[in-house]
């Protein structure tokens, strides 16, 4: 199988590890990843807070080279994705905007491109079947919530993903990989977003009511689907015992056996090899037979 | 927040246009589109919080949080001249032009840029000239 691929800017920045798991896990599983040539940022928070034709329009010109492509757009950020929807929802649904945007962003909309979240393409057509086959460590004795954050689920009728209220996809993938996924009610609560760097502490009180909550129900880790939830989950978390946050393909590398892998976890602010290393999921290979 | 959405759009319909566009509120909106999700009137509240903001910078209103705004702008501005976002460029003028403390935020800064994850350069994308005409034509 073949995608287009837009990473978005945070794949190639402070989202580095999620960006690097994706194209390692996606490699492994024999699915090849086609990079958009010369994509644009998505605009995300700031261009629908400030321009309403450019939030659409600058997701539009990306839209228009998949179109290009002919392929389905896989979209690994949950920011990206619902910004790409949101320019395909309103382009397919008014004529009027359709024009509006086609003119600013210089492109003809074909409604032919099928934008689809990392996360649904695992499920779908790897599929959780699929998944255990590849898996040679499985990630026994991890206990994760998982953590879609907003934008990947909401809102339902445009991004049309998963459960809004109690979402249903990454729970299945991560068992899949072997951990133990814990009930909570928490999973599509805001964990503050963009407001993070001008109001550091809104977004501290938020993380931190998660982190309480998943510690509650049982969590050792985070799972997350987000660059931004990610890293507000690192950076705003605060306390002497912070609870590490994986990517759902961080783990999907660890349980596929990937030697990258190890470079990953050195990109966390929260270093998660503490945790891994109790549960004798890192080291040599040797020690993964014991385990496995 | 000094109202809350529910609030905001009583005042909405009762033309509190001053108290609204200078409220806090608009601003600390994260756009998590929860409230518009449940609200059983089928109100699309994100958007409502989205058009005003967009009203207060069309009037050229002060905005009732300064850095929400000055965030938003250095963000698109960087996004404008690259076309892609650029974090290095983007916080370091954030730092100097905001109201929250240089030193705040530092300390996660250094380790962001140790781990690689804040690259100096922005990525050399042709898609530049291309987001310039967009932005020109989006005005």
């Amino acid at each position: 199988m073949e995608y287009s691929y837009y990473p978005g800017c945070s794949a190639h920045s402070t989202g580095l590890e999620l960006g690097l798991s994706t194209e390692a896990t996606f490699h492994h599983l024999g699915l090849k990843l086609n990079e958009l040539p010369d994509w644009n940022c998505c605009g995300a928070t700031s261009a629908h807070s400030l321009n309403h034709t450019l939030s659409l329009a600058l997701p539009a010109r990306n839209l228009a080279l998949a179109q290009e492509a002919q392929r389905d757009l896989v979209i690994p950020c949950a920011a990206c994705y619902n910004r790409l929807r949101s320019a395909d929802h309103a382009m397919r649904r008014d004529p009027n905007t359709r024009a509006e945007i086609e003119a600013a962003a210089g492109m003809r909309y074909t409604g032919a491109v099928a934008i689809r979240p990392l996360l649904a393409v695992v499920a779908e057509d790897v599929g959780l079947a699929g998944l255990r086959r590849h898996v040679v460590r499985p990630l026994a004795g991890l206990k994760v919530v998982s953590y879609y954050g907003c934008l990947l689920v909401r809102p339902p009728a445009v991004v049309q993903f998963d459960n809004p209220d109690d979402p249903q996809v990454m729970p299945a993938v991560v068992r899949s990989l072997g951990a133990e996924v814990l009930p909570w009610s928490h999973a599509t609560d805001c964990c503050g977003g963009g407001v993070s760097l001008t109001r550091a502490d809104i977004v501290a009180s938020l993380v931190g009511t998660l982190a309480e909550r998943a510690r509650e129900a049982g969590a050792q880790a985070f799972v997350s689907a987000c660059p931004l939830c990610q890293m507000n989950l690192e950076m705003r978390q605060h306390g002497k015992h912070k609870l590490p946050s994986f990517y759902f393909t961080e783990l999907m590398g660890l349980a596929f056996g990937l030697p990258e892998a190890e470079k990953w976890w050195t990109k966390h602010l929260i270093d998660p090899r503490p945790l891994l290393r109790s549960l004798g999921l890192v080291g040599s290979p040797a020690q993964t037979v014991a385990v496995a | 927040m000094s109202y809350g959405p529910d609030r905001i759009l009583r005042m909405i319909s009762l033309d509190q246009q001053q108290e609204i566009l200078r409220s806090r509120d608009i601003w600390l909106c994260a756009g998590c589109y929860t409230c518009a999700t449940r609200c059983p009137n089928d109100i699309d509240i994100a958007a409502v919080m989205d058009a005003l903001r967009q009203i207060v910078v069309a009037r050229g209103n002060p905005a009732g949080e300064r850095d929400a705004l000055l965030f938003h702008r250095l963000f698109l501005g960087v996004v404008q001249r690259v076309g892609r976002s650029h974090e290095a460029a983007m916080l370091g003028l954030f730092k100097v032009l905001s109201h929250v403390p240089i030193y705040k935020d530092m300390g996660s800064g250094a380790r962001l840029f140790l781990r690689g994850k804040v690259p100096l350069l922005p990525e050399n994308t042709r898609a530049a000239a291309e987001v310039q005409q967009i932005f020109k034509r989006s005005r």
